[in-house]
């Protein structure tokens, strides 16, 4: 058996259950075992960088010293999450990288009463342990329900695959292991241009006009490709998609309806799981139309379309123009 | 922190240009710049920037502080590495980005703190629970941003989605064991960073 330690991060307990639901319904079948980092805390994502440098790192750290402590004989830690990755990834490449920096941060980690050799522990993305750990032989031998005919957007994001410290995955821009894996799983992979593209990450919160022309880029491409589904890993790419998609259909007069899962829904449906302990029907664009295209049932995310607008109603400053810009650069309402 | 003269010569009189490299982790090879462009044609957000990362940097190289450090470029950022990537000369553009937050943040020189109070509130809850609080950081930092108000209506949907559909808890994260001992750890963090 398979034992990892196992990063989840803040995500996989709130907005994104179907996720760790799905992975842990995968694991059993695999025969993985992730086992938890105890006590672990959140990883601080794009904002605590942004704010202060030592303290972010030392956040990070505090992750990456708690797993060493409680490693007995596990040398992997695997988070599902690719802003949890990335960040555990940075903290232990530049601690590694630059000594005296390292030494800062475990200066900061003692206060605490911790240390954190760089180096020791392998920060991995579960599909890298999914796809290089088990491999493809084993996910196919595992496949009882083909999703054949299920055209599939494979959507890698931004953070797994760059600046990739470990170089653990087949190229920063198209990555193709994603392909690879729901090739295993019999779905018809649409060649997607937009795979590592960026959802808009955190710009939902800041300047959402960015953010829904990121959506749009996407979710657009994929409908181009006419995927049935897009399939993501990563809980920040997964929300913007999904649970923005019907604000940025308002926003520029659109009415996509692309369900957005996680490949381990998937895989755990091919693998003859149960649609109810995958997670399906958590999402807000509802996956059943498209499922139930290969004869699966899910239950029902939302049965209503979204309504569509008025063309009168409160008063609202007229459409912009194309190219605009931010939200700082419009007047404020009054 | 605002209130220390921003315009001060850093102590030993470094550049600007070696004092962002200095505050990057690891090489930032900053200094590399070689005024390709490629950097702002690979930026997602570049068009909602007042300088391109290019821009910038030559500004950075010129010396100009203030200008630097008030543009709104590192705000916009959304962290996708493309630039990283793709720089030729392999600048760690996305981490000089971080570091030009940190900065700024620090010279009192955010002309729309949109950005940089949303950071903040996320870090408060984990500064205070440990773990990050999705929900309260929408709702919270929605409501205190006039600007984002307008979302409100849109908002009140998703909100309950959120809630209904996803499971997820309108309480705040359960705290983790350890708090005063991460408390203690970023403590001594903002120290040395200080020092």
């Amino acid at each position: 058996m398979n034992e990892y330690l196992f990063y989840p991060g803040c995500s996989m307990e709130s907005s994104a259950k179907a996720y760790y639901q799905s992975m842990q319904a995968v694991c059993e079948v695999l025969g993985v075992h992730m086992r938890e980092v105890e006590d672990w805390n959140c990883c601080g994502a794009t904002e605590y960088l942004a704010l202060e440098r030592m303290p972010a790192y030392a956040l990070i750290a505090r992750n990456l010293a708690l797993a060493e402590k409680q490693a007995n004989g596990a040398r992997t830690v695997v988070t599902a999450c690719s802003a949890c990755y990335l960040n555990l990834s940075k903290a232990d490449h530049y601690m590694h990288e630059d000594n005296s920096f390292g030494q800062k941060v475990n200066q900061a980690l003692a206060a605490g009463g911790l240390h954190y050799t760089p180096g020791t522990l392998a920060v991995r993305h579960l599909l890298d342990v999914v796809l290089h750990d088990i491999g493809l032989e084993a996910i196919r031998s595992r496949v009882v329900k083909p999703l054949t005919g299920l055209r599939v957007a494979p959507y890698v994001g931004c953070m797994l695959p760059r600046p990739d410290y470990n170089q653990r995955f087949s190229d920063t821009e198209h990555p193709t292991e994603l392909d690879d894996l729901m090739k295993a799983l019999g779905a018809e992979v649409v060649d997607f241009p937009l795979k590592t593209a960026c959802c808009g990450g955190h710009m939902t919160q800041i300047g959402p006009d960015t953010a829904f022309e990121l959506i749009r880029r996407i979710v657009a491409g994929a409908d181009q490709y006419r995927a049935d589904v897009i399939v993501t890993l990563c809980p920040m790419c997964q929300m913007n998609l999904d649970v923005f998609q019907g604000q940025m259909n308002g926003y520029f007069k659109t009415s996509y309806r692309i369900p957005v899962l996680f490949f381990t829904q998937l895989m755990g449906i091919a693998f003859g799981r149960k649609a109810e302990e995958l997670g399906f029907g958590r999402e807000f664009v509802s996956a059943r139309p498209a499922m139930a295209r290969i004869g699966v049932e899910t239950p029902d995310a939302n049965a209503e379309p979204p309504r569509p607008r008025k063309p009168e109603g409160l008063p609202m400053p007229p459409p912009l123009p194309k190219g605009r810009k931010s939200i700082s650069t419009e007047e404020s309402q009054s | 922190m605002s209130e220390s003269h921003p315009m001060a010569a850093p102590a030993g009189a470094l550049t600007l240009m070696q004092e962002v490299a200095a505050r990057t982790p690891g090489d930032s090879r900053l200094e590399m710049c070689i005024q390709c462009g490629t950097c702002g044609g690979s930026c997602p957000s570049a068009g909602a920037m007042d300088h391109t990362p290019r821009a910038l940097f030559a500004m950075l190289r010129a010396g100009m502080r203030e200008e630097v450090l008030r543009s709104n470029t590192p705000w916009m950022c959304v962290s996708c590495y493309y630039c990283t990537v793709r720089c030729p000369q392999q600048i760690h553009i996305t981490d000089v980005m971080y570091t030009l937050k940190n900065m700024a943040l620090e010279a009192g020189y955010v002309p729309d703190r949109t950005a940089s109070d949303f950071s903040k509130t996320f870090m408060g809850y984990v500064e205070n629970f440990g773990r990050s609080f999705e929900i309260g950081l929408a709702g919270i930092h929605t409501l205190i941003h006039p600007r984002l108000a307008r979302r409100l209506p849109a908002m009140a949907p998703m909100a309950l989605g959120m809630l209904v559909k996803r499971g997820v808890s309108p309480l705040p994260p359960r705290r983790i064991q350890g708090l005063s001992s991460l408390k203690k750890i970023l403590r001594r963090a903002k120290e040395l960073e200080a020092a």
